[in-house]
């Protein structure tokens, strides 16, 4: 059931081109000005079922395939809290260590739109289950950075309206209608695209680590709007903010900031005043334009939900909400640091994933030499995963044969670049074979007892007497060519470490 | 010759198989014609009602039937009936078919009860007087040229001219007892939250209660213990078990009676209510009840508070209805704004409107807290109060309504007087707290009078008990 709209309602041509700034600003003025922006972001929850509905949320499905008399707003139907999403907004803001409002009260928010069913949208307003917290950053240049939020609340999203080419009228979806939302605003902290976007970076880590959405941006289930600023260096008011919308990828929000800020920058310095306003984002020029809809007019008359008790968050329901989060990324990174000694460099690497971090974390318990692992993860099993596209619950070696290979490093058995290069490509395709026995099978276990590798180092130095006269009247710098000599003849199984041992024993003698 | 008075008579008759359900149901479907004038229904479930009759018949004669068996009920355009039309006796809901059945309604069928049709109203509960129908007005049958009060005026004369057992209305400021007052019945708004919403077109959402009309008490306490409680689909109905107040209509203790001098001494009373009040409030005095008099200094603010609140939800309640979904579309807009516009404007009757952009003023960003913020502030006072005095008294007595029936037209052109005639059942609505009209004897003119009796909250079984012991006495005078 395709609910029709006839075409010509909907005017499309309320975006007006923005003319697009063509000189660019120089640095000196630029530098004048202090960016201010701050970031509203909505994150779709990963619940089975609708925020006051039981109808499915799943994606992708046939138009108004997930829709009940609820989802429809008619007549007679109440809402009901989808308790799951409450706890879902708990362990964000637990894991941003916001305060959490024990009796929720929502509110209704109006307009009329004909994605939405009822008139109203059911959200928090007075009483956000959320209040607080902050969002932890790490810049290019190494700096760390804390980024403040005011507020988490919960919402339901709202259907989708298609207006399909070729169609004559305008479609409505509903599956989405109802669909739980929490929406993270921050305090306005950020001063540059890059903070944004480290931000966004940080929130789509920690949904996906909560596993409470699945964090993505393009296909709608992360949305950003970002409310931008300027302000003299050093002044201490904010600037008239505007609101833009639209961006549908990190790069968008970086993309539309910079923008922003130069198109504000622009007008001030030509005594044009800012005025507050949503603009709309345009990816494929860069530029934004001002959004002249009604919505600006718009007075939602907030006032609290009267079909819905207060949802009371307890004591007990929040220790048990508690206990079940997992480890966060920030929780991990500071583990790899301290406990494994782990590069800051690495660790952010590592954490990245959630599913990459618990993977090297689970390697990490069955060997003890940490950086290889590390190595490891951020080469081989990286790479391996970036080219196919892969995720890391496809990976076909389990942490235990990685360990097994790292262990076989360990032992002198074999040396790093051998393991990545020969053995573990094997390993990749042979998932019962151990590495010890592609190793083995392959010929490549280091010569690492000296009675072998003798005769190898006699023969080399038998063959290049004229060198060993030279070395020993002080050229030391030829132990490298002897060494890749021994390696040669040995076809690489040589281990380096002893065979520099031995030659040196015999050289300096 | 009129029968089936009470449940009482037809559960008799059904015992002594002097008739079955299938009987009773055609003797109201023949007076339902005959009294087709007074347009109390809008729509008669014939066929469905018989066929029902029939299972319950069979239930009856294997003994497996509910305690509702051979009781006949019609129910206000308000509550939704699964496959059945529900207007709310509103255009824009014309043609519209509800997919699911209220709470409230299966409970009932769930014990037998047969629904034998849906009942005018005003517009989505908004009105006094029946008057604001897209179906039509409705004559009250004691005097057919004046109004059966509202929103329930189909409900209360379904019950007065004997169309059905009982009926369901939704009282959400007097939308159950004015109208019960009006034609002489008794009607109930039981305590918010006692009956679950689902199911019922919201007005006014934190007011809306589902109420009964019946010709006695003992009817009225049965249905309302079969449909309050607990239900999965309203969050806001109260988990308190529910007590069989049809078992616990024995009065015979020494009560504390309120009456408040605000409503007595109210210059709006007409003269025989008070007299009939008063005379009420001495006779059980004389029989050794205790009544005092109380001040209400906050009665003048009942009404303006109940208007601000209810007209607010409303105004957001009602935005759903914009031709999108269901119900009426325009077929004259040509973009989005005019088909909302022209919908709205052709599918909402005068009454409605009216509420709607009051709503919307008292909500709007910059007149929120000077009206909404502070009527919210009002009626926290007004519960406070009137909650405080219901536990240092039993019940309030009061008048119903402040006049009689009065006639068509009478204040078509003054809503603020329309809304006058709310002015005592208000109090009630806005503090959540159970209450009964009762009838109180007659006017000059032989019009209906109503005795309005409320009770704490969740006192339903104490206040049909004293509801009861009064009903026997008006009638023994």
């Amino acid at each position: 059931m395709l609910l029709a709209l006839e075409a010509s309602i909907f005017e499309t041509n309320f975006i007006e081109q923005h003319e697009i700034i063509k000189n660019m600003l120089s640095a000196e003025i630029k530098d004048k000005y202090e960016l201010v922006v701050g970031l509203e972001v909505h994150a779709q929850l990963l619940t089975k079922s609708k925020m006051y509905a039981t109808d499915s949320t799943e994606y992708g499905n046939l138009p108004n395939t997930h829709i009940s008399v609820l989802t429809l707003g008619h007549p007679g139907t109440l809402p009901k809290v989808n308790r799951k999403a409450v706890e879902f907004a708990v362990k964000m803001g637990l894991a941003c260590n916001s305060q959490i409002t024990r009796k929720n009260i929502f509110a209704r928010k109006n307009y009329f739109y004909p994605d939405l069913p009822k008139g109203y949208q059911i959200t928090q307003d007075k009483d956000p289950i959320c209040v607080g917290g902050e969002v932890p950053v790490s810049l290019s240049d190494g700096t760390k950075k804390s980024i403040a939020l005011t507020r988490i609340h919960m919402e339901e999203d709202a259907g989708k309206s298609m207006h399909l080419a070729g169609e004559v009228d305008t479609l409505v979806d509903f599956n989405r209608a109802g669909v739980p939302l929490i929406e993270i605003v921050s305090e306005p902290d950020i001063r540059s695209s890059e903070e944004a976007y480290a931000y966004l970076v940080e929130i789509k880590k920690l949904v996906r680590y909560l596993d409470i959405c699945d964090g993505n941006m393009e296909e709608g289930s992360l949305r950003c709007d970002a409310n931008i600023s300027v302000r003299i260096r050093g002044e201490k008011e904010y600037g008239k903010k505007v609101e833009v919308k639209n961006m549908n990828s990190f790069r968008n929000v970086s993309r539309a900031i910079e923008y922003e800020y130069e198109r504000q920058i622009e007008l001030i310095e030509k005594g044009v005043e800012i005025i507050s306003e949503t603009r709309t984002f345009d990816a494929t020029t860069g530029t934004t334009a001002s959004m002249r809809t009604k919505e600006d007019l718009n007075d939602y008359r907030y006032f609290p939900e009267p079909d819905l008790s207060p949802v009371v968050v307890s004591e007990e329901w929040l220790e048990s909400i508690k206990v079940s989060m997992p480890s966060l990324p920030r929780e991990l990174h500071h583990k790899f640091v301290n406990e494994f000694g782990l590069p800051e460099y690495d660790a952010g690497v590592l954490t990245d994933s959630k599913e990459i971090a618990l993977y090297f974390e689970g390697l990490c318990k069955l060997t003890k030499n940490y950086k290889a692992a590390s190595n490891l993860m951020m080469g081989p099993v990286k790479s391996y995963l970036n080219e196919l596209t892969l995720h890391i619950s496809d990976f076909p070696i389990s942490p235990e044969r990685l360990a097994q290979l790292i262990s076989l490093i360990d032992e002198g058995k074999v040396n790093f670049s051998v393991a990545t290069q020969k053995i573990y490509p094997v390993m990749l395709k042979e998932r019962e074979q151990s590495p010890l026995t592609i190793a083995q099978n392959l010929n490549l276990i280091q010569e690492s007892d000296e009675g072998s590798l003798l005769p190898i180092i006699e023969s080399v130095l038998a063959e290049n007497e004229a060198k060993v006269a030279e070395y020993r009247s002080g050229k030391k710098g030829l132990m490298g060519m002897f060494m890749g000599q021994v390696m040669k003849k040995s076809h690489g199984k040589a281990d380096p470490k002893v065979a520099t041992k031995l030659l040196a024993e015999i050289l300096d003698n | 010759m009129e029968k089936f008075l009470s449940f009482d008579d037809i559960q008799k008759s059904l015992e002594n198989r002097e008739t079955d359900c299938k009987a009773i149901v055609n003797y109201y479907l023949e007076n339902i014609q005959t009294k087709a004038h007074l347009n109390a229904f809008v729509e008669v479930y014939k066929e469905s009602a018989l066929e029902q009759a029939a299972i319950v018949d069979e239930k009856i004669s294997s003994g497996k039937a509910g305690k509702l068996a051979g009781m006949v009920i019609g129910i206000k355009d308000v509550l939704v009936y699964m496959d059945h039309e529900s207007n709310a006796s509103s255009k824009i809901l014309k043609g519209f078919k509800s997919q699911f059945t209220a709470t409230a309604i299966q409970k009932l069928i769930d014990e037998d009860a047969i629904i034998i049709g849906r009942l005018n109203c005003d517009e989505f509960g908004m009105g006094s007087s029946n008057e604001n129908s897209a179906h039509g007005r409705v004559l009250n049958a004691a005097d057919e040229e004046r109004v059966p009060g509202g929103s329930s005026g189909g409900s209360a004369v379904a019950v007065q001219a004997n169309l059905c057992t009982v009926s369901l209305g939704t009282d959400t400021g007097g939308s159950v007892r004015q109208p019960a007052a009006f034609t002489g019945i008794v009607g109930i708004k039981p305590t918010y939250s006692r009956v679950s919403r689902w199911g019922l077109i919201a007005y006014a959402s934190s007011f809306d209660t589902i109420g009964v009309f019946s010709r006695n008490v003992q009817d009225n306490a049965l249905v309302m213990e079969v449909m309050a409680g607990p239900d999965n689909f309203d969050s806001t109905v109260s988990r308190k078990d529910v007590p069989h107040y049809s078992e616990l209509l024995h009065f015979d203790k020494r009560a504390k009676i309120a009456y408040l001098t605000e409503t007595i001494e109210s210059p709006a009373l007409q003269e025989e209510i008070k007299e009939n009040t008063i005379s009420v409030l001495n006779r059980l005095k004389e029989e050794g009840h205790q009544v005092d008099e109380v001040h209400f200094p906050l009665l003048k603010y009942v009404l303006p508070t109940y208007y601000i609140l209810t007209t607010a939800e409303a105004s957001s309640n009602l935005s759903r209805f914009d031709g999108v979904k269901y119900g009426y579309r325009t077929p004259n807009a040509h973009n989005l704004e005019s088909m909302y516009k022209m919908t709205r404007s052709e599918g909402f009757g005068e009454e409605v409107k009216r509420r709607i952009m009051l709503g919307t003023f008292v909500l709007s960003a910059s007149y929120y807290d000077a009206y909404f913020t502070k009527a919210q502030r009002v009626r926290r006072l007004i519960k406070e109060f009137t909650e405080n005095l219901l536990t240092k008294y039993d019940y309030i007595i009061m008048p119903t309504t402040p006049t009689t029936a009065f006639k068509f037209g009478e204040h078509n052109n003054d809503p603020v007087a329309m809304y006058l005639e709310d002015l005592f059942t208000v109090q009630a609505s806005v503090s959540g707290v159970p209450s009964i009209s009762i009838p109180n004897g007659k006017d000059k003119k032989g019009l209906p009078i109503g005795l309005q009796i409320m009770a704490n909250s969740f006192k339903e079984a104490e206040l049909y008990a004293f509801a009861k012991y009064l009903s026997e006495q008006n009638s023994n005078l």
